[in-house]
């Protein structure tokens, strides 16, 4: 019994709180979502929302570790989704010919699109982070833009002869039975359907596992060291610019993660779904969940995606709606008085004076 | 006794500006070294230089008869030389033990796999990290504030954190850029022990940038003043204290 206690202490810990709180968020979110589910009280237009939001999570909260915890700016998860989803999509048309089990198959797909983005991640991350600056938001900026025009001029079939790509124009020139996966603009059509809403909670779960085992480890300590004070953080022997790629890389590898769960939830999908929009409203919701705040994150990612379908009856003003919502939450979050407010409520003292030094 | 520390004609310019030409200076192991001269005269650019945070334009850094002048910033911390600043910088958002055990983050070797599966390897490491900077914490009378964020200590003990990180660091060589800066006299008496205390009981040089000539006449063993940038004078404080040309720099002719 004191054992237990004790455990449940530990959790509770300044430390490990965070890290708690947004582990029991997900798990009873998922548990009564299941419960919903199997009732039959959730409306289809719902369900069918799960998995890309299970998807906008995973992508929001990598997000955050590049935006939240290394305090750089990235414009570029569309372009990181884009080529997870694309790579997944391949990887499983090839994989169906071979194997039977769905998830087996999905699995593979999910950590063949993880690895694709990791090395874009290196690609674009190498030249970049040395800089100093705003030059990762332009340079990943212009890389969803790249991503998209290079995916939309892409042409990948499959025939019984093996796999076959083609650039710019359609020349795989298939045999009859083959099959296209990535027609140019057109995108993914016949994809087959394997995600689950399991699979995206257990993304969920491992994306979480990884930013948290990752923050308590000393790379997590010498990526807040590398934010908070770079010539400090070199001066007590940590390579900043490693650093900065470690967590950039693994940000966008998660982000490839959720484009696959993404992509796999449609049957058809073009490469223009992943658009400069889809970066921004990843941004938005890291930025109002909080940067650095993973419970955050992911309660803002919830609520703002389901926002807009809940004001669907509005029609056309829906999306003005959804704007000033966003701007109300700004404003009222830096509203200095109502700050304050919050912290007296529920900050405690120690915690205050430290807010108060800094105004 | 061996040399620590050697700096052969030592020399950085901005632009058109020389800031510290032709050093030469020796440290060698266990003392404890004054770096005096007035505001401007290229003290802490000197820090700056041999922590690379500027590369020398001129001259040659030995650390322990190696030449290091190639060296970049992280060699050096690795090589074992530490520092802390003239303006305090702390990782403010950080507890007092999380900003010592940063300091340790070359002693620990665990792969970052190993910090996600939270390995055996993982565990042990960080249990002793964090198990050494207490002993730290608990030398230097900080123990008490260990969970308690950088930024909400008061002046004094923010700047004996910042030592106590530099110490994380292990290193041979110890640069203090200003130590007492802001500091009431009574604080100042406990840096002197402080100070003392690192030396005798880690074995390590310190070379200190100070302004409260109480502070450096009683705790240097040896001083040199630099001014505008050049050496002006060096040898024990009672011959600092009656060269004519150190008088005459510090308080004009």
């Amino acid at each position: 019994m004191n054992k237990v206690k004790e455990f449940i202490q530990y959790l509770f810990s300044p430390r490990k709180r965070s890290c708690t709180v947004s582990f029991l968020l997900t798990v009873v979110l998922y548990l009564v979502m299941s419960v919903l589910i199997a009732n039959g009280s959730v409306s289809s237009l719902i369900k069918g929302l799960l998995i890309p939001l299970c998807s906008y999570i995973v992508a929001a909260l990598a997000l955050n570790l590049t935006v939240g915890i290394l305090g750089d700016l990235s414009l570029g998860q569309a372009g990181f989704m884009s080529v997870g989803a694309f790579t997944g999509a391949v990887v499983s048309a090839v994989l169906q010919q071979h194997l039977d089990s769905n998830l087996l198959i999905l699995i593979i797909s999910i950590l063949a699109g993880t690895v694709m983005a990791a090395l874009f991640g290196v690609l674009v991350g190498v030249p970049v982070l040395k800089l100093e600056g705003d030059y990762l938001a332009i340079v990943t900026l212009a890389f969803g833009q790249i991503v998209k025009t290079l995916i939309s001029n892409f042409y990948v079939g499959i025939d019984s002869t093996g796999l076959k790509m083609s650039f710019i124009e359609d020349r795989t020139h298939l045999e009859a039975g083959g099959k296209m996966i990535i027609n140019g603009p057109s995108g993914l059509s016949g994809n087959t359907r394997m995600s689950t809403f399991a699979v995206g909670f257990v993304l969920i779960l491992i994306t979480l596992v990884v930013i948290y085992h990752l923050l308590e480890s000393r790379y997590g300590r010498a990526i807040l060291a590398t934010r908070d004070n770079k010539v400090v953080a070199l001066t007590v022997g940590i390579n900043t610019s490693k650093y900065k790629l470690i967590t950039f890389v693994i940000s966008a590898a998660l982000t490839g993660a959720a484009g696959v769960l993404y992509a796999m939830n449609f049957s058809s999908i073009t490469p223009a779904k992943f658009d400069f929009n889809l970066s921004i409203f990843i941004l938005i919701y890291v930025v109002l969940g909080g940067l650095g705040n993973m419970t955050g994150t992911i309660v803002s990612t919830i609520v703002l995606m389901l926002l807009p379908e809940l004001l669907r009856e509005l029609n056309d003003y829906r999306m003005i709606i959804y704007a000033l919502i966003l701007i109300a939450i700004m404003l009222i979050t830096n509203n200095r008085s109502l700050r304050s407010l919050y912290e007296r409520l529920f900050l405690r003292k120690e915690k205050r004076n430290v807010e108060s030094t800094d105004l | 006794m061996s040399r620590v520390l050697t700096c052969k004609n030592l020399g950085i310019d901005f632009g058109g500006l020389t800031a510290v030409n032709n050093l030469n200076m020796e440290i060698d192991e266990n003392e404890i070294i004054g770096l005096i001269g007035p505001n401007g005269a290229g003290k802490t650019t000197v820090f700056n230089l041999l922590t690379k945070v500027y590369v020398p334009s001129r001259g040659n850094i030995l650390f322990y008869d190696r030449d290091v002048t190639g060296d970049s910033t992280i060699q050096m911390s690795k090589s074992g030389i530490a520092r802390t600043f003239q303006n305090i910088r702390l990782f403010d958002r950080l507890s007092v033990i999380d900003n010592i055990v940063i300091g340790m983050h070359n002693k620990l070797s665990y792969s970052m796999l190993d910090g996600i599966f939270k390995t055996p390897k993982y565990r042990k490491q960080e249990k002793e990290a964090y198990a050494k900077a207490e002993d730290l914490l608990e030398i230097f009378d900080l123990k008490a504030d260990k969970d308690v964020l950088a930024s909400s200590l008061p002046y004094g003990k923010q700047r004996k954190l910042e030592i106590l990180r530099a110490l994380a660091t292990e290193p041979k060589l110890l640069l203090l850029d200003e130590p007492a800066a802001g500091m009431n006299p009574q604080e100042t008496e406990e840096l002197m022990n402080t100070i003392r205390l690192i030396r005798d009981r880690f074995h390590i040089a310190i070379l200190l940038i100070e302004h409260d000539m109480n502070l450096v006449m009683n705790i240097c063993e040896r001083i040199y003043v630099l001014n505008y940038g050049m050496l002006l004078a060096k040898g024990t404080p009672d011959e600092i204290r009656n060269d004519p040309k150190v008088i005459s720099a510090y308080l004009g002719d």
